[in-house]
């Protein structure tokens, strides 16, 4: 039976009251090619039990190999209480709250996990979530036009440290709308924004920069921030939420702290999952708040004067402004956002400050390592958090193959991204001298073996 | 029965307009239109030196149940923005005749009278769409 339960009668009046003849005709304005008739590649269903041992099948060939991959996601220790408490009925099966008297639970969680988001990014106001790192880049961008309306040019300035998918997501979903992204300069020893050969006069509605970058460097932010305040441009950065436990948050950085900060929820409490669901965060100054995109609670007392939760500033949310909201494309990832502030509530901020530094230690642990290898070297120079890009003199991808042989997931090939032989490794606190030791001896052996 | 002022331009979109000496044309939304949108918590204002289009969207007043926008009922460029809403949104609620003006316009056409109303018409405008 169809989960839809819509007899064949109740259809046919539906459609006779709003005066269409079938279904169909309620498509009619997407043009016929790009209706697909038939989706070829997708099999025939198949019962519960054969799905379930073909997944088990699909999930025993990953085995459970060391992984020392970064590159925008991130493997934590994850404590079990986590996901135990997320999944307790009350909170697995709640979707959006806003029926503010049957939802108070829900709510608060929501309101504790943007007051721990701003804590940490060190802005005033966060939303509910979005629903991963790179659309949040996005929804910043489109942000930014809304909110910085002296600026009509649409041109949105790119660090060289901005995740180059997370460039591809914004420009597929902000592109049409007649945003462009730019990239600046790069200095070649530093991996970060060449401050020599900024442009005047390109007139950005924003700036972007990572903290740390994609290839793990530290760029300088408070002078790109001042830098692109002078320019008339907002400062939208994209953080990791583990290093905000150490490096000084997007609010601070330069005379007035960046505009918007967002990132990758995923590190907190979030399994790596093959990529989702993961979710992302979105914090900004109080005065763009009506121009942030999606949900955010509010607490509010009640006509007892009882503390209570609610949404708030609904107005700018499509229920309400249709076509003009401030997105009609983004939700909050309640579950993951309900997962993240359990995680951060029992690690607390010295908890979340060991994991930081303990992933800091670990990657340079690891770098010291195979840098001691021949044809092994950083290729930036200046310090780095958890991710470290190494420079090599012979292609990279042989290596990982030969690496994931002895289950080791060795790190992100770089080559494509950087133009030459490099990788991108990270070692977060879930690794042990041992592992680490066990990654560099296997890695000197795999490169004398490709050398023989 | 609200009181229209007699010296206003109203059209049907519940905004009024007031030619001032300047000649310039004040702008704001009629009691009928703050009456029906319930309390004004923010006003979206446009920046003075911008220029609008008539039917454009000029202004969005948001109350506590939905945000509308405000359009422009004639071509020309903003002199002036009543910044005081930007604080006391709900003087629109309080004085939408007064103190609850949303822009002021410098035309750049003459004004087609023809295609605003009257206080009686509007009044009659009124009338009809409560039948």
């Amino acid at each position: 039976m169809p989960f839809i339960p819509h007899t064949e009668k109740d259809t046919s009046e539906m459609l006779q009251a709003i005066g269409v003849d079938s279904i169909a005709d309620l498509f009619d304005e997407i043009p016929p090619e790009l209706m697909i008739e038939h989706l070829p590649h997708v099999p025939p269903a198949v019962s519960e039990m054969e799905i379930s041992r073909l997944m088990r099948r699909r999930a025993r060939m990953d085995g459970s190999p060391m992984c020392f991959i970064g590159a925008g996601a991130y493997e934590h220790h994850i404590p079990t209480a986590v996901w135990d408490i997320a999944t307790r009925g009350e909170f697995y099966s709640a979707y959006t709250p806003y029926q503010a008297e049957a939802s108070q639970g829900t709510l608060q969680t929501i309101y504790e996990y943007q007051t721990m988001i701003t804590e940490l990014t060190g802005l005033d106001v966060s939303n509910a979530s979005l629903y991963d790192g790179a659309s949040a880049l996005a929804e910043a961008s489109l942000m930014s036009v809304r909110a910085n309306r002296r600026v009509k040019s649409g041109r949105i300035l790119l660090a060289p440290g901005v995740n180059p998918v997370y460039e591809q997501v914004a420009l597929a979903i902000a592109g049409a709308q007649g945003l462009t992204f730019e990239r600046l300069d790069q200095d070649a020893a530093s991996g970060n924004v060449d401050f020599g050969k900024l442009p005047e006069g390109r007139e950005p509605v924003a700036v972007v920069v990572q903290q740390p970058s994609f290839v793990g460097t530290l760029d300088d932010v408070d002078r790109l921030t001042d830098w692109a305040h002078e320019q008339g441009a907002f400062l939208i950065s994209i953080v990791n939420p583990t290093a905000l436990a150490v490096l000084r948050p997007p609010g601070q950085w330069g005379e007035a702290g960046a505009d918007i900060a967002i990132g990758e929820g995923q590190p907190l409490g979030v399994p790596m999952s093959s990529g989702g669901p993961y979710f992302g965060f979105m914090t900004c100054k109080q005065k763009h708040v009506r121009q942030m995109p999606g949900r955010i609670v509010g607490r509010t007392s009640d006509l007892e004067d009882n503390p209570g939760f609610a949404l708030t500033l609904q107005a700018r949310e499509q229920h309400i402004r249709r076509s003009k909201a401030t997105s009609n494309i983004c939700t909050n990832q309640g579950l993951m956002v309900t997962a993240a502030t359990i995680y951060m509530s029992l690690l607390g901020l010295d908890g979340l400050v060991g994991v930081a530094n303990a992933s800091h230690l670990n990657t340079t642990m690891l770098a010291y390592g195979l840098c001691g290898i021949e044809g092994v070297d950083r290729l930036y120079d200046g310090p780095f958090f958890h991710e470290v890009a190494l420079g090599l003199d012979r292609p990279v991808a042989p290596l990982l193959t030969a690496l994931a042989d002895r289950d080791i997931l060795g790190g992100f090939d770089l080559t494509s991204t950087v133009g030459r032989n490099a990788l991108l490794v990270c070692a977060t606190e879930t690794k042990t001298e041992a592992d680490i030791e066990a990654y560099v001896s296997a890695f000197a052996d795999v490169m004398a073996a490709d050398s023989a | 029965m609200s009181d229209l002022p007699g010296d206003l331009l109203y059209t049907n979109d519940h905004e009024w307009l007031r030619r001032e000496e300047d000649g310039s044309v004040s702008i704001g939304i009629t009691d009928h239109a703050q009456s029906a949108l319930g309390d004004l918590v923010y006003v979206e204002l446009p920046e003075a030196g911008s220029d609008v289009d008539e039917a454009g969207e000029m202004a969005v007043v948001e109350s506590v149940k939905a945000a509308s926008d405000v359009y422009a009922p004639i071509s020309g460029s903003i002199v002036a923005v009543n910044e005081e809403l930007a604080d006391d949104p709900e003087k629109i609620n309080s004085d939408p005749y007064g103190d609850g003006w949303i822009v002021r316009v410098q035309p750049s056409d003459a004004i087609d009278e023809s295609a605003m109303m009257s206080p009686g018409d509007y009044q009659t405008f009124l009338d009809e769409l409560d039948d």
